[in-house]
C-alpha cells in the first residue's frame, strides 16, 4: 500500500504518494530529480548519500522516505543562494580543489556543512572525526581538509579580521 | 539495492505499537534508528512483513537519573547520549562508548533502544551493560541485561514486546572503553571496558562471543591485588570467539588480553 508523504526539501513544500519500501535516496532522486545526492556505497558507509534532516546529518541510503513524513530536508542543491552564488563550503572545495573525480563531494559538503554548525572552529583532528563517515575513493582527504579549514575560517568572519598587512 | 516490499505503519503510543505488532505477526519488525535494519533489508537478509515505526514516540527519547539509576529511553539517540551532561556526569563510560558509535550520520539516527533489541555480538553498550548489571525494561517486564543477550541477534523479546527504557546503575569512576578497529566507523574486532564500582573493577569484551562477555576471572583478580598484567592475561579464559574476515579466534583471544591490560591501565591513568 502506498502512503502519502508531505516534505519539505530545500525550502519548498513537496507531495508524493510513496511506496514503503522506497528509499530516501531513491525519492529525492528519482522522483524529485534532485540527482545530486549520489549513492555510493549501498551499504551505509560512505556517505555519498549525506543530507540534512531537520538539520542533522543523515545517510539518506538509510532511511524510507516515508520516514521523512513532516520533516524538513536539505540536499546539496539547497546549499547555495538563490542567485547562484556559491555557499562558502563549496567555494571552499572549489578553491582548495577538495576533490578529485567528484563523486563523493556532494556527501562530504553535506557533511562538513552539519559538522561546521556544530563546531564553527574544528581542529584538524576534530575534522578527521567529524568525517568519518564519509568516503574517498580517490583518497584526496588532505584537500578535503584544507577545503573545510578555509570553509571555517571564511564562515566566522576571520579571513577578514586577518591584518592587512600580512598579505603584503 | 531495493528492500523486499513491506507493510509500514506509524505507531502514536507504545501500546498501539504494541497492537500492530501482535496484528503483523512476528514477522513484523519495530522501525526505530533502523541503522543495522535497514541495511539488513536492502541485502534482503532481513525480510520483515510490516515496519513498526516508533520514531514518533518522543515519551521514549529521555535520560533521567534517579534513585542511583541512569534510565534512557529506547529511542534516545547516540548523539544524545554522547553530549549529554547526564550521562558525562552520571556514567561517563556511556558517552564515551556513544561517542564511538558508527559516524555523525549514523549516531544522529541510531538509538540505545535498537541496539539492544538487535543483539549484536559487536554492539558495544551491551557490553557494558552487562558488565554494570543494567536492566532492560520492556512494554512488559524488566530483564536482566545478563539474561536479555541469550545468543548471537537473540532475546526474549515476545512478539508484541518492544524495548522501552535501558536503566544502568550511576558509576561515574575511572572508566575506559577501548574500541579495536581497522577504521574508525567500523564495528570493534574486539572491544574491551574496564570501570571502577565501589573500589573494585568490573571489565567486559565485546565481540569475543555470541553475547558479550563480563570478565569475571580478571576482575576476581584485580580484586584480590594481582597485577594488571597477570589480571589481564585472564581476560581469555572461557572465550569463544567465532573467527570472521577480519580476525581469527586466536586474535580475538589474544586482543582480549591486550586490550584489557590497556583498558585497565589507561583507567587507572585517568
Amino acid at each position: 500500500m502506498k502512503h502519502r508523504i508531505a516534505v519539505t526539501v530545500n525550502g519548498k513544500e513537496r507531495e508524493a504518494e510513496v511506496e514503503p519500501r522506497l528509499l530516501l535516496v531513491h525519492f529525492l532522486r528519482d522522483n524529485l530529480g534532485l540527482t545530486g545526492t549520489h549513492i555510493g556505497c549501498d551499504t551505509s558507509q560512505c556517505g555519498a548519500c549525506t543530507i540534512h534532516l531537520d538539520g542533522k546529518a543523515v545517510k539518506s541510503c538509510t532511511l524510507f522516505a516515508v520516514q521523512a513524513q513532516g520533516h524538513e530536508l536539505k540536499t546539496i542543491e539547497g546549499l547555495a543562494a538563490p542567485d547562484g552564488a556559491l555557499h562558502p563550503i563549496q567555494q571552499a572545495f572549489w578553491d582548495e580543489h577538495g576533490l578529485q573525480c567528484g563523486y563523493c563531494t556532494p556527501g562530504f559538503i553535506m557533511a562538513a556543512a552539519y559538522l561546521l554548525q556544530q563546531n564553527p572552529k574544528p581542529s584538524e583532528d576534530d575534522i578527521k572525526k567529524g568525517l568519518e563517515g564519509n568516503l574517498c575513493r580517490c583518497t584526496g582527504y588532505v584537500n578535503i581538509i584544507k577545503a573545510v579549514q578555509t570553509a571555517s575560517r571564511t564562515m566566522s568572519g576571520a579571513a577578514e579580521a586577518q591584518p592587512a598587512a600580512s598579505g603584503g | 539495492m531495493i528492500p523486499a516490499a513491506f507493510e509500514y505503519a506509524r505507531a502514536g503510543s507504545v501500546e498501539e505499537a504494541a497492537s500492530l505488532l501482535q496484528k503483523h505477526g512476528e514477522d513484523a519488525k519495530v522501525l526505530a534508528g533502523g541503522h543495522s535494519l535497514i541495511p539488513l533489508m536492502r541485502l534482503r537478509l532481513a525480510q520483515p512483513s510490516a515496519l513498526i515505526d516508533i520514531n514518533g514516540l518522543k515519551e521514549l527519547d529521555y535520560i533521567h537519573v534517579e534513585g542511583g539509576r541512569l534510565r534512557l529511553g529506547a529511542l534516545t539517540r547516540h548523539v544524545t547520549i554522547q553530549h549529554s551532561a547526564e550521562v558525562r556526569q552520571n556514567l561517563p563510560l556511556l558517552a564515551d562508548i556513544a561517542s564511538e558509535v558508527g559516524d555523525n550520520q549514523v549516531r544522529n539516527m541510531g538509538t540505545i533502544g535498537g541496539v539492544f533489541a538487535h543483539a549484536d555480538s559487536a554492539g558495544d553498550y551491551p557490553t557494558l551493560a552487562v558488565m554494570l548489571d543494567a536492566e532492560v525494561v520492556t512494554n512488559r517486564r524488566r530483564i536482566p541485561a545478563r539474561e536479555f543477550f541469550q545468543d548471537l541477534f537473540t532475546t526474549p523479546l515476545e512478539a508484541n514486546e518492544l524495548v522501552c527504557e535501558v536503566s544502568f546503575p550511576v558509576a561515574p569512576g575511572s572508566h575506559r572503553y577501548i574500541k579495536f578497529r581497522r577504521r574508525l566507523f567500523d564495528w570493534a574486532i574486539v572491544g574491551a571496558a574496564a570501570q571502577q564500582v565501589d573500589g573494585g573493577w568490573r571489565v567486559g569484551l565485546t565481540n569475543c562471543g555470541p553475547t558479550p562477555v563480563r570478565c569475571t576471572a580478571v576482575e576476581r583478580a584485580l580484586s584480590e591485588g594481582a597485577s594488571v598484567a597477570d589480571a589481564a592475561a585472564r581476560a581469555a579464559e572461557g572465550l569463544s570467539p567465532s573467527g570472521d574476515l577480519r580476525a581469527s579466534p586466536e586474535y580475538k583471544k589474544h586482543l582480549a588480553t591486550v586490550l584489557v591490560r590497556r583498558a585497565v591501565e589507561q583507567a587507572q591513568a585517568g
